[in-house]
Formats: C-alpha cells, sequence, structure tokens
C-alpha cells in the first residue's frame, strides 16, 4: 500500500504547488491591475486616511482637508470654492480628480518620490504620513476681481460666461485664471456619493457648462486681438514701421468672387481711403488688416502667430488647449484670418501670453500656476524658476508694438479707451469676434501695464458679450487695478 | 527522506519541545505587533495570555510524553503555531470591528478571540483524551460501521432537519438548538474517514481483484461500483440539499483517494474522474446556487456581480494585491472590508497583511503537516493504520486546496474553513482530533519493533498483487 501512498504525496505537493503558483500571481502578477480597479477601496481608504495637504493661495489654502467621523477619515473642503474651482479642480469618490487635485496628486497625497524620505521618517516615529502642500502664482486680489467683474458681465439667453487669465509677463507666472460660470468643488467631493452623484447631474444640466474651463479649455474666435499678431508681423517683415501707410478702403473686395470684408458695422476708417499702420490698429481697421494680411501671406502670419505660442501644448501644469491660425491661400479667406476671424481659435491664456510677449521685450515666458511645493514641515521640495518659451518679436518691435497698443488706449478715438487708468499707461486691443450667426458678438481685450514697465498682462473674454472696448476693456482694468493698486 | 531525519525508535521529544517554543515566541511576536497597532499601550492581559497559552501548549506536549511518545516532533508544533496565529488574527479582526462600531457610536458584537481561546482549550483537551483512550489505533477498525453511521448521520442530518434549524448564512450544513450550534460537517468527515479505511480494509481484495482489462485498464464488475456510486450519490445530496460544494467535493476526494490506495487500482481514479466531472457539469448547469459560483469564479470583477455576488471574493482578491509580497503588517491592512474575513477568508486576511510571503509560509506549515501524515501512514505496519493515516492526511491537504484555492480564485469558491486556523469552535476541535489520531499512528509507526509476530502473509500478499 506504500506505492500508492507516495502517489498521493506527489499530488497534495503539486496541489500545493499550485496553491504556491496562484498566489503569485494575484499577489505579484496580477496586483498592480487589482489595486488599481476602482472598486477598491483600500486604495481611497488609504489616500483618505493621510491628511492631504492643502493648494494654497498667498498663505492661504483654498482647497484643505479637515477631519470627520466617518470611516474616510479626512474630507476635502474649498473654502472658496467657485472662484479657484478652475484651478484647483475637484477631489471626488465618484469622479475621481482634476485640476491641481489632479496634477499635483502625488505631492498633496504624499506618494511623491520627493517624500520619501519624509514619509520614511514618519513611518518610523509612528505618525501618519502627511501630504504636501502646492503654492498657487495666483494673486487673490487679481482672481477675485476678475471673477466679480465676469459675474457682473452681460449675458446672452440668460447665460453669463467668460473667463480672465492674467500674467506677469516678465516671468510667466498666472496671476489669475477664473472661467465664469464656475462650481463648489465641495459639492463633488462629499462622502455622500449619492449627493456627489445628483451634484454632478446638476452641474452637467446648468446652462453654460459651469466644469468647463473657459481660461485654458476652450478656444474661441479672437476678433481683432489677432490683430496685434498681423501688424506685429508686419514690423517683423522689415516692410513696414508702425508710420507705414496702408489701404484702407471701405470694402475690401477681391477677384472672382462677390465676398467682402467690411468695417465693423460698416463703418469708415479715418483718412481718405488710407491710414498708418498705427492708426489702423488704434481704430481697429478691418479693411486694412484685412488687405494687409494679403499682403504678408499665411505663411508669414502663422509662423508669428506660433511665436506667441499658437498650435503648441501646454502644461501649466493643468493642460492647455492649443490655439490655432489655419493658413489659407484663398485671399478673402487669408484677409478674414487676418482680422482673427475664419478659423482662428485661441484660449484666453494664448491672448494673454500674446500681450505679454508684446510687454516682455519680445520674450513669451512659459505660463506657470505653481509657485513651489511644500513637505509637511514646511521644507521647499521644488521651486518654479521662470523659463523662456519662446522669443515672438525683436524687442525694437515690441517697443513698438507697445506704443502703438498705447494709442489704442489712449489717444482719442481709440477703441480701448474704457480700460484707461488715470497715471498709469495702459497698452492694450479690443476685440469684437462674429461667431454663430445671429448670436451677439464675443468681446475681447488684451493689455498690459504699466506699459513702461510691465507688471501684469491680461486677456479678457465675455462670451457674447457685445463690444470688445465696451464690454471686455473695463474688466480688464479692474484686474490690473488689484495688482496695481490703483 | 522524513524517514532519513526519523528514525524508528527515536522519542526526539525536545526536538518538539524546541519547536513548540518557537512557535510560541512567534505568536507572541505577531500577538503583541497587531495590537501594538491599534494602540499605543502594552496590550493589556499579554502576559496572562502568553502564561495561557505556553501552559496550554505544554500540557499538549507533556500529554504526548507520556501516550504517544515516538510521534513526530514537527505535528504538534505545527498545529500549535496555525492554531496561535488563527487566535492573533481573529483577535486582530475583534479589534477592527470594535473599532468600527465604535465609530458609528455602536456597541461592537461579541468578540470572537475569546471564544476561539475556550475552543481552543477543548479541543486540546479532546486531543489528549484521545491519545490517552485510544492507545492502539487499530481498535478504531472494530468501529466501522459505528463510524458510519454516526458520520452519515451528522452529515445527513442538517438535511433533513428543518432550516430553522440548519441553516446560517445560506449554508444548511449546522445544528442548531437553543444558543447551542454545531457544524457537524468536520466531524463527520473524520468518522467517514475511519469507516472507509474499516470498509476498504476487509473489501480491498474484491474491489482490487475482480474485473476485466479494456483499454489498458482493469475495470471493475459492476456490482463493485455499487460502494462507488453510493459514495457519489451522497455528495450530491450534500450539494443539492445543504448547498455545500466544499463538503460534497471534499468526501468524494476522499473516498476515491481512499479507495486507491487499498486498491492501487488506478481504475478507481478514473470512474471518480469521470463522476466527478459529470457531477460538476452536471451540477454547475442543473444547480442554480452552483452556476453562479461558477459564474463568480470566473468573472469576479464584472461589474454585474461585483457589488453583490462576487463582493465577498473580489474585496478578498483586493486585498491579497494589496497585501502584496510583504503584506502591509498585522493591523495595518483593511482585512475587515471582506465579509467573513475570520472565517472563510482567513486566508486572504493573511495574504494581506502577512503578504505574499505570510501565506506561503503557512502553507508550508500546512504542507509539512501533511507530509508527515502521510509519512506516518508509510511508516505504520497495519493496513488500517495506512488507509487511515494517508485518508486523514490527503482530507487535510483537499480541505486547504479547495479552502484556500477558493478564497485566492484558483478554483471557485467554496464553503470550508482553514484548518486550525479558522474560528469555529466544530472545526477547530475536531482538526485537534484528527491530529490525536495522525499522532497516534506516527507513535505506532516510529515504534521500535514490536516483540509481537508481525502477520507473516501481510506483505506477501501485496507482492503478489504487484
Amino acid at each position: 500500500m506504500n506505492r500508492p501512498i507516495r502517489h498521493v504525496a506527489i499530488a497534495a505537493l503539486l496541489m500545493f504547488a499550485a496553491l504556491l503558483i496562484n498566489s503569485n500571481v494575484v499577489q505579484v502578477g496580477q496586483a498592480s491591475s487589482l489595486r488599481a480597479n476602482p472598486h477598491n477601496v483600500r486604495v481611497l481608504y488609504g489616500e483618505y486616511s493621510r491628511q492631504r495637504g492643502p493648494i494654497v493661495v498667498a498663505g492661504r489654502d483654498v482647497a484643505r482637508s479637515v477631519k470627520t467621523h466617518d470611516q474616510l477619515k479626512y474630507l476635502r473642503t474649498y473654502p472658496q470654492g467657485e472662484l479657484y474651482a478652475p484651478i484647483t479642480g475637484f477631489y471626488s469618490l465618484v469622479y475621481g480628480s482634476t485640476g491641481i487635485e489632479q496634477a499635483e496628486n502625488q505631492i498633496l497625497s504624499g506618494s511623491s518620490d520627493q517624500l520619501f524620505f519624509h514619509r520614511l521618517a514618519e513611518e518610523l516615529s509612528g505618525r501618519t504620513p502627511q501630504g504636501g502642500s502646492v503654492d498657487l502664482t495666483i494673486n487673490p486680489a487679481a482672481q477675485q476681481a476678475a471673477y466679480n467683474a465676469l459675474s457682473n458681465a452681460p449675458s446672452y439667453k440668460g447665460v453669463r460666461a467668460g473667463a480672465v487669465v492674467a500674467l506677469n509677463p516678465q516671468t510667466g507666472a498666472i496671476l489669475a485664471l477664473a472661467s465664469y460660470p464656475s462650481y463648489n468643488p465641495s459639492k463633488l467631493s462629499s462622502h455622500n456619493t449619492k449627493a456627489d452623484v445628483a451634484a454632478w447631474k446638476v452641474l452637467n444640466n446648468t446652462r453654460g457648462g459651469p466644469l468647463l474651463n473657459r481660461a485654458i479649455n476652450q478656444a474661441y474666435p479672437p476678433g481683432s486681438t489677432f490683430k496685434v499678431i498681423t501688424a506685429a508681423t508686419a514690423l517683423s517683415s522689415g516692410r513696414f514701421t508702425p508710420n507705414s501707410t496702408i489701404p484702407a478702403p471701405n470694402q475690401l473686395t477681391f477677384k472672382d468672387t462677390t465676398h467682402t470684408l467690411r468695417n465693423f458695422q460698416g463703418e469708415t476708417c479715418p483718412g481718405s481711403g488710407s491710414i498708418t499702420l498705427s492708426d489702423a490698429l488704434k481704430v481697429s481697421c478691418n479693411t486694412a488688416f484685412g488687405g494687409l494680411g494679403d499682403t504678408l501671406g499665411a505663411r508669414a502670419i502663422s509662423r508669428q502667430a506660433r511665436a506667441f505660442g499658437f498650435g503648441g501644448s501646454l502644461s501649466v501644469p493643468l493642460p492647455v488647449s492649443a490655439s490655432q491660425y489655419v493658413e489659407s491661400s484663398d485671399a478673402p479667406l487669408l484677409a478674414d484670418s487676418a482680422i482673427g476671424q475664419y478659423s482662428d481659435a485661441v484660449t484666453p491664456l494664448q491672448m494673454a501670453m500674446v500681450a505679454a510677449g508684446i510687454a516682455n521685450n519680445g520674450v513669451v515666458m512659459r505660463p506657470y500656476l505653481i509657485a513651489d511645493t511644500k513637505a509637511p514641515n514646511n521644507s521647499v521640495l521644488s521651486r518654479s524658476h521662470p523659463r523662456q518659451l519662446s522669443r515672438a518679436v525683436t524687442p525694437r518691435v515690441a517697443t513698438e508694438m507697445t506704443s502703438m497698443m498705447e494709442r489704442v488706449v489712449n489717444s482719442p478715438g481709440g477703441t480701448g479707451g474704457a480700460a484707461a487708468i488715470p497715471g498709469i499707461t495702459v497698452a492694450g486691443k479690443t476685440g469684437t469676434a462674429e461667431n454663430v450667426p445671429g448670436a451677439p458678438t464675443h468681446a475681447w481685450f488684451i493689455a498690459f501695464a504699466p506699459a513702461s514697465a510691465p507688471k501684469i498682462a491680461v486677456a479678457v473674454l465675455v462670451e457674447h458679450g457685445g463690444v470688445g472696448g465696451v464690454a471686455a476693456a473695463p474688466i480688464a482694468k479692474n484686474v490690473m487695478c488689484a495688482v496695481l493698486s490703483c | 527522506m522524513t524517514g532519513i531525519l526519523l528514525p524508528v525508535g527515536e522519542k526526539r521529544r525536545s526536538t518538539e519541545l524546541a519547536l513548540i517554543g518557537f512557535s510560541a515566541v512567534l505568536i507572541l511576536v505577531a500577538f503583541t505587533s497587531a495590537s501594538a497597532a491599534y494602540s499605543n499601550k502594552f496590550p493589556s492581559g499579554l502576559v496572562e495570555d502568553a502564561i495561557g497559552f505556553i501552559a496550554l501548549s505544554l500540557v499538549a506536549h507533556l500529554a504526548v510524553r507520556r501516550f504517544a511518545p515516538y510521534a513526530d516532533p514537527v505535528l504538534l508544533p505545527a498545529a500549535i503555531a496555525l492554531n496561535g496565529l488563527g487566535l492573533v488574527l481573529i483577535h486582530r479582526l475583534d479589534l477592527s470591528a470594535q473599532k468600527t462600531a465604535h465609530a458609528h457610536s455602536q456597541s461592537a458584537g461579541t468578540a470572537a478571540a475569546p471564544l476561539q481561546l475556550v475552543w481552543t482549550v477543548i479541543g486540546i483537551a479532546l486531543f489528549i483524551a484521545v491519545l490517552a483512550v485510544i492507545r492502539d489505533h487499530r481498535r478504531l477498525q472494530s468501529l466501522t460501521y459505528t463510524a458510519m453511521v454516526v458520520g452519515l448521520g451528522l452529515l445527513v442530518l442538517p438535511a433533513l432537519l428543518p432550516a430553522s434549524h440548519s441553516t446560517v448564512n445560506g449554508a444548511r450544513i449546522w445544528i442548531k438548538f437553543g444558543g447551542f450550534s454545531f457544524q457537524p460537517g468536520e466531524i463527520a468527515k473524520i468518522a467517514l474517514e475511519v469507516f472507509f479505511a474499516g470498509y476498504l480494509v476487509s473489501k480491498r481484495d474484491v474491489l482490487a481483484l475482480a474485473g476485466r482489462r479494456m483499454l489498458g485498464v482493469t475495470l471493475p464488475r459492476a456490482r463493485d461500483l455499487g460502494p462507488v456510486l453510493v459514495a457519489w450519490g451522497a455528495s450530491l445530496l450534500i450539494l443539492t440539499r445543504e448547498s455545500d460544494l466544499g463538503s460534497s467535493l471534499l468526501f468524494f476526494g476522499i473516498f476515491i483517494v481512499m479507495l486507491y490506495v487499498a486498491t492501487q487500482r488506478r481504475s478507481w481514479l478514473l470512474i471518480g474522474l469521470v463522476l466527478f466531472v459529470l457531477g460538476s457539469l452536471g451540477a454547475a448547469h442543473f444547480v442554480p446556487h452552483v452556476h453562479e459560483r461558477v459564474q463568480i469564479w470566473l468573472h469576479p470583477l464584472s461589474p454585474r456581480y461585483i457589488t453583490n455576488q462576487s463582493y465577498q471574493l473580489a474585496q478578498g482578491l483586493f486585498g491579497q494585491a494589496t497585501g502584496g509580497i510583504f503584506g502591509t503588517g498585522l493591523g495595518q491592512g483593511r482585512p475587515d472590508l471582506v465579509p467573513f474575513a475570520n472565517t472563510d477568508f482567513i486566508g486572504s486576511t493573511i495574504a494581506e497583511e502577512l503578504g505574499l510571503a505570510g501565506l506561503m509560509a503557512v502553507l508550508v506549515i500546512y504542507l509539512l503537516l501533511v507530509m508527515r501524515g502521510l509519512r506516518a501512514a508509510i511508516g505504520t505496519r497495519d493496513d488500517f493504520g495506512k488507509l487511515l493515516g494517508a485518508g486523514l492526511s490527503f482530507g487535510l491537504a483537499l480541505q486547504i486546496f479547495v479552502q484556500i484555492g477558493g478564497v485566492t480564485r484558483l478554483i471557485p469558491l467554496t464553503g470550508l474553513t482553514l484548518p486550525f486556523l479558522s474560528y469555529g469552535g466544530s472545526s477547530l476541535v475536531s482538526n485537534w482530533i484528527l491530529l490525536a489520531l495522525l499522532m497516534r499512528i506516527s507513535d505506532a509507526s516510529r515504534q521500535p519493533l514490536p516483540d509481537r509476530p508481525v502477520a507473516p502473509d501481510e506483505h506477501a500478499t501485496m507482492v503478489i498483487q504487484r
């Protein structure tokens, strides 16, 4: 009987071998996919059991975790939810996370490699590891001014929508990034998943799309603000100066087509059929810039647009949608594209970068939102340093563009007079962009100040807000004043 | 190999004592670390618990010295290590249950660990009693048919009792009267192993020799198929009436393997396999809860099942994955998220908190128990002892395979307990009795050759058989 017993022993050995191999498969082979399974609440419990680090603006938390008494030990709260939602994003049990919450999750949750030794020290001393903090570059006064102004902007069909981006032109630091309408991230970040789901449904059914970040993720026709790029192309070509005279007919006609280009509301540009480049920008003469576009060619304008950042993908570290300029060899379309219509599509951040590039002697700095990250003991983990993104124009062209843009605001007859600030020279450009036929135009304004030593560059967009110089310019003025204390 | 390590005639009781000491240290370290994870204080009552557990182990050891001095010195320390680890894990799960109850301002249920400790005392007492009363395992052979009646009776009883006296959590495998509840399956398993051994020893010749050769295997006569068919039918009955997939598989497996050991005839394995496949396919097709078990096994993470039917298995797998290679550490994971973490899913608790390393260590201890049990079966000199030892050891192996295999999704999940580790009195007590029987056989196998003459034809018969 011993032979079969030995066979039984072999069978038992094989059974145990199967168990051992299978455990290896589950605990090592499939481990990472099982850990990442959305139904695995252990990972979440682990994340929620540590105190997630705060997101800080000028020393005040705009997102922080507070202790609770339920199973998830910490609740994420946003003390000024709507104001900062486009930046912080939300941190939801149901919908994951967005914004800085997502982009800087490793620092905030404490799982970053940069926090390794810190984590080790806390583990050894028996304390629960905490997350690090993220300090933003945002200027709270500018952010508040932008948000307040947007909430009083003109509305269309009951929807009031717009965005403001302000940059420090010398560094690229983002001083304000506001999008309207907004939402309160606390409502998506509660521990009551039913309430989260209900809030999500409400937000998705709200007209105006409060979850959309208009400042960086929505592209609009830039309208006449694009003339800054066309003018810069002309000056950079060496064939034009601000005083060069260019044709400015009442309407631009083209060969072989009935398409015409006219000025805003059919107005005539001053002068008798011709105008200086500087005056054309001041009054935003469509026919002059349309013809100029045809003279310069799509290739040259496109190259200039790319030098300002068009077509590139950016991470600030929130992902920014690319802005586009589409080259056309068709004269009417090329003329349209030179005045910011046709297929031109830009984000407010991109237009702020255009203003900032001219303000900074022609150099566009890489925009960024994070000033520094800190370990829980406040030691700095990383600090952002200003980096050049591109050289858009030469210092000479930048200087010429600056004085031309000053005249838009300060000279009698300029379209941007509403942005003028007593005692401070403001350089700017209005935009009034046609969009859906029949709907009011989008109102744009880009500006920087003080013109001689710029501290802030700003872009304002009001969806269907009407005329840029009326609806958008005052908002830009308010935001600049918040930073320049006027 | 074990034969070389353990020469016949040596007692090796001090080896056993040293191994018990090692187990005790291991358990006390585990207990301290699990308690420390929940409070910064030195666990209260540690000294008393430690003294109690060590004293219990020593009593068992002394009983072995007295009643089974030649028994394998590895068996008792292995059981003590497993039983102790089980107590630590059950205590650790009590702590998290208390904490959760406290967080919800509810009162925690009865703590399981103190009850399990009481059952440990009873189990070790019965272990000693079996060693003391049954001084020669061959005496059990005279109880063959009594064992059958007891075993079948215990097994079938829950199916006959009204559901209110037999059903807990959907499985009809309990006997409940008043506050007292008992799961008879485990004790029935031992009784049936005794019956199978006695029955097969007396019938082995006819089951081994008669038959025709077909396709290279000798098939038994149709009328000798009776016992196999009865066992098969009984398994299917357990399955359908009591919804107890695990026990059904376990009993049939043990019977077939003991039949094979008794007759050395591979055709029995073949017949068993065919019947098993037929039974499984049929059950998977026609028995709704078996069908569901198979679906859960195949798709535990499917959204269709994960929030309900496969919740337990999926949570267990998540725990195992979170544990990874070295585990989260005792008291640092969330095994309490898995329903029945201290009984059915205690393997998952080990995997999460002690990691792959811990689970593999536990499996190796089990393997040691099984292999030393089979070694005793090989070494013992009588057929009944060989059959009983092989049956008990293989039963242990199969139960662990089905249990851990279910929890780790190697095979569909069934409702068996993990010997010595799982919370539950009937299981723990039965396994201590089982261990006593194995040690009794082991003791017989390693005694110096007795003066009594060996039946002269015993080994000769086997030679002729071959």
